[in-house]
């Protein structure tokens, strides 16, 4: 039956996120969005974490909704709070991540006078969401509620972006929130063609050197299990992308890590050298392609993407599907047959073996890879790690094993420092349940340093490890590679992360040495609550494998 | 209006505020050079028509195919560069013309079945509806006598021929989707 009952767009607002499940959002109040927190005040079944910038509160979002895999929510007022929230909104735009960003509007009869903090937020965002929408009366938020939802999770994810003025937040109606959503432009596909599945079938039996590349898309549409049988029942090496990482067992016999700038060696190399690529729900990014000309240069590609914008916008491909990845594996596996690999594995295995990409460099030193691998060792892999930008993301992807999904999250299309905080806190809001580790360079952790009042406040006991350089370590190496030595805007002078963690009210640690090091990580470990450890690692170690800019992945240097 | 090198999409587009925007935006955004770009009703109600002539052809056209498809807005999109189809566009051109001149005027315009919609004393407006192609040979010629303004309304397109099936309202159909409607 339909409700018919009158209600305010802030409750309207609050309604639509206990039907789809939002028990946490993430904001900060201001004029325009006050009516709006006026009516939270009435949904205590509703969590708001007061953040300290509206970056923070974006990014917590997107920590949390990827946690979930499901939607998360960030709120602002208009103007400046709104236009706070741009980053994580291009952010999650780029990484394909399902948050509602509700920001408040001046009021309707102010709107194009340039009123006090008045900000055409919708126009500002139009190429960085997959919607957005300025509601004008509140007798269509209803709709656009269900809408923005809806649009966000579906299809391919992304951030919608809901402005509301603020009289439109007071106003009443009694139009009831929609049973379902009628988009006549919009319809995201299911499974992929069939025929092209049995083609890929063909292919993939057919191929003595293939090579699945796994993913986002295999996470997104939860297709773990799927993947895994695939690659078992055929004996196919995985090699994922940044974002894929977690999509199949790091420690299974048939994973071969990370590919791309700074993937491992025989990642590189295998899809240099395979004769068939299955690529599950990714895009080739140019990190990941390295030149694309001699991108897998033997290689026939399989490529399984649910937006058809993807496929053929980097690679030619010799099957294009067009789907979700879980429903077209779902088709596909039966249809492949049982296989054994043997030559391709043992090459692959060889060259795993000869270059160790995934071990840190034999080195009395702490160096920045030991802090990950300790953290690994320290939690016996059993954390989501949520890395910032930069040497410490790529570090945190190649020195931890993943082994399960929704492990391993890192903003990797924008690439925006300042991300792993804010998103950390969110992802451990999402899952109270489990040991949440930030990583994050000493640059990358003063660009959101705020939210450590937050964390405090809430006590969000994610444990932050700064990978302490005193550099931003990627500009260093790439300056000392591609520059000539000559550093710029390269060192940073740094506060005692410890101790101004300790003024935030927050367990601060730092550590200077390996011993001291593995030390600090298992007192984070059995302390109950938010701890920051100083990780002060060796200066000048720099991130390798690496794939120099305009290079191909088979020109891979290992130093 | 040169035809070479460009491409003719017609999009349908839910009437939304915004919604030009938007398609202006991805235009920008990718790198599409839009050559002339139409838009108004359909024969739907809700739906506008708009028809966007764009630089390039082929992979580069698929691309921008698909783009279009992603705007929650956008219901349909069909290339239809190389259906036998009907070209038109209107142009007001006000060409200078003192005394004799403004016969030959009349009759230039009479040679491409225009219409003077004006006469003021040393100009007249010509209205033309023609193909962009037969536009560009109008006020080439019209050049001679001196073109003083002109507006054009940018092609709008139409495929020739019987409708196949049963008009229903539009539903979306996407590249390489097996989806049912
Ligand atoms: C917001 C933002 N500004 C600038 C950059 C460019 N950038 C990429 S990596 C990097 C250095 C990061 O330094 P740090 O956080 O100390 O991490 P490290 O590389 O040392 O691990 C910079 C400045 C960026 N990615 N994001």
């Amino acid at each position: 039956m339909i409700d018919r009952k009158v209600r305010t767009g802030g409750s309207i607002i609050c309604d639509v996120f206990l039907e789809e499940g939002v028990t946490a959002i993430f904001g900060m109040p201001g004029g325009a969005s006050l009516p709006f927190y006026d009516s939270l005040y009435d949904y205590p079944q509703i969590k708001h974490y007061l953040m300290r910038n509206e970056q923070g509160a974006g990014y917590a979002a997107d920590g949390y909704a990827r946690a979930l895999n499901s939607v998360g929510v960030a709120t602002s007022t208009s103007g400046p709070g709104a236009t706070n929230l741009v980053t994580p909104i291009a952010s999650a735009m780029m990484d394909s991540i399902p948050v509602v960003f509700l920001t408040g509007q001046v009021a309707t009869p102010f709107i194009g006078t340039d009123a006090f903090q008045e900000t055409d937020i919708t126009g500002v965002t139009i190429p960085i969401t997959k919607q957005n929408y300025l509601v004008k009366s509140v007798h269509e938020l209803p709709r656009i509620m269900k809408e923005a939802f809806y649009l966000a999770r579906s299809g391919r994810p992304g951030p919608v972006l809901v402005d509301v003025p603020k009289d439109v937040f007071l106003d009443e109606t009694d139009e009831p929130v929609p049973e379902s959503v009628e988009l006549r432009g919009y319809k995201p596909a299911g499974a992929g063609h069939r025929r092209m599945i049995r083609k890929a079938a063909e292919l993939i039996d057919k191929s003595e050197r293939p090579v699945i590349m796994a993913g986002h898309g295999v996470a997104i549409s939860g297709a773990f299990e799927e993947l895994r049988e695939l690659a078992e029942k055929a004996e196919i090496p995985v090699i994922t992308t940044l974002h894929g990482v977690g999509d199949f067992p790091e420690t299974h016999p048939l994973s071969f890590g990370m590919i791309g700038m700074h993937g491992m060696y025989y990642a590189n190399m295998a899809v240099s050298d395979c004769d068939l690529i299955i690529g599950l729900g990714l895009r080739f990014d140019d990190r990941v392609t390295g030149r694309v000309p001699d991108f897998a240069p033997k290689a026939k590609i399989i490529h399984v993407d649910i937006d058809p914008a993807e496929i053929e916008k980097v690679v030619p491909t010799a099957v294009p599907i067009v789907g979700d990845v879980k429903a077209t594996l779902q088709i596909l596996n039966p249809l492949v047959s049982a296989n054994t690999h043997t030559a391709w594995l043992e090459e692959l295995n060889r060259l795993r073996t000869n270059h160790p990409s995934h071990e840190p460099p034999p080195n009395e030193e702490f160096l920045p890879q030991h802090m990950v691998r300790y953290i690994y060792e320290a939690t016996e892999g059993e954390a989501i790690v949520v890395a910032d930008v930069g040497q410490n993301q790529m570090w945190a992807s190649q020195m931890f094993f993943y082994e399960k999904p929704y492990t391993f999250f890192s903003a990797g299309g924008l690439g925006g420092m300042g991300y792993a905080l804010p998103a950390a806190m969110g992802v451990q809001v999402a899952r109270p349940d489990q040991t949440v580790w930030c990583v994050t360079g000493d640059g990358g952790l003063q660009i959101n340093i705020q939210e450590l009042a937050a964390m405090a406040e809430y006590n969000i006991p994610v444990k932050v490890g700064v990978m302490n350089n005193a550099h931003l370590g990627m500009i260093r190496q790439w300056q000392n590679r591609f520059y000539n030595g000559r550093l710029m805007g390269a060192e940073l002078i740094n506060p005692d992360f410890a101790k101004v963690a300790e003024a935030f009210g927050i367990r601060g640690i730092r550590a200077e040495t390996q011993d001291e090091a593995r030390d600090a990580i298992s007192q984070a470990m059995e302390f109950d609550g938010p701890v920051l450890v100083d990780f002060i690692v060796d200066e000048l170690e720099d991130c390798y494998p690496m794939v120099e800019p305009g290079a191909s992945l088979a020109e891979t240097v290992e130093r | 209006m040169k035809t070479e090198g460009l491409s003719t999409l017609v999009a349908l587009v839910e009437d939304n505020p915004g919604v030009l925007t938007k398609v202006a935006t991805l235009f920008r955004r990718r790198g599409f050079n839009i050559a002339s770009l139409n838009v108004g009703h359909s024969e739907q109600p809700g739906i506008s028509r708009m028809t966007i002539v764009i630089e390039g052809t082929g992979a580069h056209i698929k691309q921008c195919e698909k783009h279009l498809y992603k705007l929650v807005e956008v219901v349909k999109v069909v290339d239809i560069t190389n259906a036998d189809r009907v070209d038109k566009e209107l142009a007001l051109v006000k060409i200078a013309a003192h005394g004799a001149e403004r016969s030959s005027v009349v009759a230039l315009a009479q040679a491409f079945d225009g219409e003077v919609v004006d006469v003021g004393r040393n100009a007249l407006i010509v209205q033309l509806t023609a193909s962009p192609y037969t536009i560009e040979r109008f006020l080439s010629l019209a050049g001679d006598f001196g073109v003083v303004e002109l507006t054009r309304t940018g092609l709008i397109t139409m495929a020739r021929g019987d409708v196949r099936r049963a008009r229903g309202p539009v539903a979306a159909r996407r590249p390489g989707s097996n989806h049912k409607e």
